[in-house]
């Protein structure tokens, strides 16, 4: 018989751990759910879209009785419980159910505080929590009734004031303190909101206390303590939550400000887990939704007894959701005297933002009127990135410093239409991207991708498919965890898996996978990649490449392409090719029948649609030129781009065509994260496009200035200067350092602009300029590891039979084969 | 039904793939880590990506081209990925010959 869980709380932390164990673990338990409500689960966050009129109750609904006998979940629904006996392990009902548990889970959430006024128990008095509340309020609003007063000035009072008002009421605010939605909000960003609020007709009564309530039965009106008096239909309480504890207390558990759990979110009984707003951990409670489900995510994992999931606490950020007004905040957003404060204020266009740094690290963040960058401000400060090389820049948001590329200026997904692209790379419509969220049930980014390919190829559109997620759902719930695995197949990052690679001297991938406890024996197409990459970076005398966890294109040299033919394109040292050498590209295409024969962007010539079993006889004959593999398909070093520099320009100051070549020489064949591509021009005119390469070398008359981190693609980005040096050794050190350095800290497929805005410009030149010995030594490493690199893997296979299977066909048979019936029908042996 | 020889489980790397040419197309044959051989159509049922290009892991080949994965004991994309490709017969003998069924 399956062990028995028992949850107490049919709400959205609850339910979502249901839904994370039935993901991994479906068959493990029994399960029953307890839940007050007579609902099945719904999005509480979008009772306030509910109450204005946008969305219906069945919009919000996200588990309905069919998903619950689906799982085979017995949903106890109208059902208090009452009292638990953890020795009996059963729980009781008011409705007279008794159920027993092997393992409990609660989430009981919170309840709204009612202030102990005197009529605070009268008829129309409510609070904004559940669909039961939204009912009378919109039953009021209905029946004609004018005046509502909403007492709380936060987050929820506003939505419930702006439901209200939007249903017909006249709406009067209260408020204690003297700015609205002070737990979240600056006194600049709260007067902004205050004025955009009364425009829409709301009326504020700020450092009101409130004194008495009024009515016999019904309420009449709200008196305040300097006697002032309003009249009031409805009383709508709104002044803070309170976690459900009373029934775990009773039960014997540990409780303090919510129920006390460990990171595993186990109670003191190590029987029963909690979760959600019910739950204090590490000293803190939370009333947000992002952090219950980050906890429901650890929860589900030991309740399937895996055990290697922990929760650490999350950072939050709050959304208003109200129509039209958009305000963000985040973490300390009013700072201490050991911050900083970056603002950016345009009353007339009613926009305001503001970033509090400390170190150069994001702290605190307002938005208000423009929160169209809110997850990367976000993810900066959750990342705690070094900002300092996009201070100058960083509030004009992710667009102005990483580009844009793809979806036009679209970047207020409010105003676009369901028709309009979001996606470039894949042509996804917003409208589509919506109804998967709705349909589907989606809530992070993640999902978004897999069931839409919204943001699945290049990326550049993933703030506007956020926005989308954020407007369609209600609040940010894609926040990716702080440290993120390296795929499903590990709970390690990056950074661990290189840490261990280095300090433990793992030299294959089956030590790695051993050593970190993979969670599946092969790896998967993610993983296998990224660590054969650190393997070989790390260790290179003692690695064995490993063919078959390498893509196609850097397992046959080759590039694939649409019609599974490969392009070929030979190494041309620094753009500069001989009448020889294209008379052999020439007759080559001639002999083979290549169809295309084009220029690349790189100084090369590509030649594309090469059947497979041709390609080592073409290089066989390219090999014979002198012409070598120019790596175009590999994460390694691409092209050294040059101008024609002093030989020949008249402004020229530097050979830097021969500057390019000496570059190419060194560095050719390396293997690096992510593509690496050079470039020398002779003058400040930079004609070989230097600022967009992952190393740029413009020369000036008195030596060369060294750029870093640019890139040409997706998100255009300008190199930062590292330094000017002297001499032609100086360039090959510094390159060699820089590649070096990149080459061992970076996480794979990740370019050289994004490491440095992950690490920040000050590490790269602590590393290369401050550190001289560090930096030779980088660059003794770099050119050690090229001994094993600089192999043409075109000869090897062209001349030396390396890898021969790859380009032979194993039969060719004259004779059709037996098809076998789908298996969904018939499961084969 | 009768089989036909095509080759060694040998001649196919370990979580790999080698193609026969038939007169229905290409059809790639993959062998796992575990040693046992798929045989699948050699066409992602996505835009027609050559599947046997693909890296292998576990019973899974993932498509060179836009990397939908497909399970190969079943020919089914892995959702939420919706598509399948068509499975034909292979048998491994003891001695390790790979041996194709052949159409009535």
């Amino acid at each position: 018989m399956k062990p028995k869980l028992v949850c107490i709380g049919n709400g959205m932390a609850g339910i979502r751990t249901l839904e994370e164990l039935l993901k991994i673990a479906p068959e493990k338990y029994d399960i029953t759910v307890f839940g007050s409500e007579p609902y099945g689960n719904y999005n509480r966050i979008l009772l306030s879209p509910v109450l204005a009129g946008e969305k219906t109750i069945q919009d919000i609904m996200l588990n309905d009785d069919d998903w619950y006998a689906a799982h085979n979940i017995a949903l106890f629904k109208g059902h208090t419980v009452v009292s638990v006996n953890r020795k009996a392990r059963q729980i009781f009902s008011a409705e007279g159910a008794v159920v027993s548990y092997d393992r409990l889970l609660i989430a009981t959430g919170s309840s709204p505080f009612i202030l102990p006024v005197n009529g605070c128990e009268l008829s129309g008095v409510i609070s904004f929590r559940d669909i039961k509340d939204v009912h009378t309020m919109l039953d009021t609003a209905h029946a004609g009734k004018k005046h509502a007063v909403v007492i709380g000035g936060g987050l929820l009072g506003l939505e419930a004031a702006n439901g209200l008002l939007k249903q017909g009421m006249e709406v009067t605010v209260v408020h204690l303190m003297d700015i609205l939605m002070d737990r979240q909000l600056d006194p600049v960003a709260a007067k902004l909101l205050q004025g955009s609020l009364e425009q829409r007709g709301l009326k504020f009564l700020l450092k009101a206390q409130t004194q008495e309530i009024l009515g016999t039965t019904k309420v009449t009106g709200v008196r305040f303590k300097d006697g002032l008096e309003v009249p009031a239909d409805l009383v709508v309480m709104a002044v803070g939550i309170r976690p459900n504890f009373t029934l775990a207390q009773q039960a014997g558990l540990h409780c303090e400000r919510g129920i006390v759990v460990n990171d595993t979110m186990q109670t003191y009984d190590p029987r029963v887990y909690a979760v959600g707003e019910c739950v204090q951990h590490r000293k803190q409670t939370y009333g947000l939704v992002a952090p219950l489900f980050e906890q429901a995510k650890v929860c589900a994992n030991h309740l399937a007894e895996l055990g290697y999931s922990r929760y650490q606490g999350s950072v939050v950020s709050t959304k208003l959701k109200v129509t039209g007004i958009d305000v963000f905040s985040a973490g300390d957003f009013n700072g201490t005297d050991k911050t900083e404060e970056i603002i950016f204020q345009d009353p007339s266009q009613g926009i305001y933002k503001k970033l509090v740094l400390e170190e150069n690290r994001i702290k605190g963040a307002i938005l208000y009127g423009d929160t169209m960058d809110s997850s990367w401000y976000f993810q900066l400060m959750r990342d705690e990135t070094d900002v300092t090389a996009m201070r100058e820049k960083i509030l004009f948001g992710q667009a102005h410093n990483l580009g844009d590329a793809g979806h036009g200026s679209e970047n207020r997904v409010a105003s676009m239409s369901d028709d309009a692209e979001v996606c470039g790379c894949n042509g996804v419509c917003k409208g589509t991207v919506v109804k998967a969220i709705v349909e589907k049930k989606l809530f992070t980014i993640e999902e978004v991708r897999a069931h839409t390919k919204a943001s699945s190829s290049c990326g550049s559109c993933t703030a506007l498919v956020e926005q989308i997620l954020v407007a369609t759902l209600g609040n940010d719930y894609s926040q990716t965890p702080k440290t993120k695995p390296l795929c499903g197949c590990t709970h390690h990052t990056h950074d661990e898996i290189i840490d261990a690679i280095k300090r433990h001297h793992l030299i294959s991938a089956k030590a790695v996978r051993e050593f970190l406890e993979w969670k599946t024996p092969d790896g998967c197409s993610s993983c296998r990649p990224a660590i054969n990459y650190y393997l070989i970076a790390n260790h290179p005398a003692e690695v064995v490449d490993d063919y078959q966890s390498r893509f196609i294109n850097e397992r046959v040299h080759a590039n694939i392409q649409k019609d599974g033919t490969y392009s070929v394109v030979p190494r041309i040292w620094g753009g500069v090719t001989t009448p020889d050498e294209l008379r052999a590209i020439a007759n080559v295409a001639d002999k083979y029948q290549i169809p295309t024969v084009k220029i690349t962007g790189g100084q090369r010539i590509d030649l594309l649609g090469v059947k497979k079993q041709d390609l080592p006889a073409v290089w066989g004959e390219l090999n014979q030129a002198g012409l070598i593999s120019g790596h175009a398909y590999a994460k390694g070093l691409r092209t050294v781009k040059t101008c024609v520099g002093s030989e020949w320009c008249r402004f020229g100051t530097q050979d830097s065509t021969g500057m390019g070549i000496k570059l190419e020489k060194m560095t050719w064949g390396s293997w690096t994260p992510h593509k690496f591509k050079m470039a020398v021009s002779g003058c400040p005119r930079n004609c070989a496009e230097a600022s967009i390469k992952d190393f740029g070398v413009v020369a000036v008359d008195s030596g060369w200035e060294l750029h870093v981190g640019g890139n040409g693609g997706i998100k255009v980005r300008v190199t930062d200067i590292l330094c000017k040096v002297e001499t032609e050794a100086d360039v090959l050190e510094y390159a060699g350092a820089f590649m070096q350095v990149y080459r061992e800290e970076a996480h794979y497929l990740e370019r050289t602009a994004h490491w440095i805005e992950r690490v920040g410009l000050p590490h790269v030149k602590k590393r290369i300029l401050d550190d001289v010995a560090g930096r030779k030594a980088a660059y003794a490493r770099f050119l050690e590891s090229q001994k094993y690199a600089q192999i043409d893997p075109w000869a090897e296979r062209a001349s030396q039979g390396v890898a021969a299977h790859e380009f032979n066909v194993l039969k060719n048979i004259p004779v059709k084969v037996e098809s076998l019936p789908s298996a969904t029908v018939q499961e084969v042996a | 039904m009768n089989w036909l020889e095509v080759g060694n489980l040998q001649d196919i790397p370990q979580m790999g793939s080698r193609l026969v040419e038939t007169p229905q197309g290409n059809i790639a044959l993959f062998r796992t880590s575990d040693d046992q051989v798929f045989a699948i159509a050699d066409r992602c049922p996505h835009k027609g990506g050559p599947l046997s290009q693909g890296i292998v892991y576990g019973h899974v080949v993932t498509c060179p081209l836009h990397s939908w994965k497909i399970d190969l004991s079943t020919g089914e994309a892995v959702a939420p990925d919706v598509g399948c490709v068509n499975r034909y017969a292979i048998r491994q003998s003891e001695a390790g010959k790979l041996e194709l069924g052949l159409a009535e």
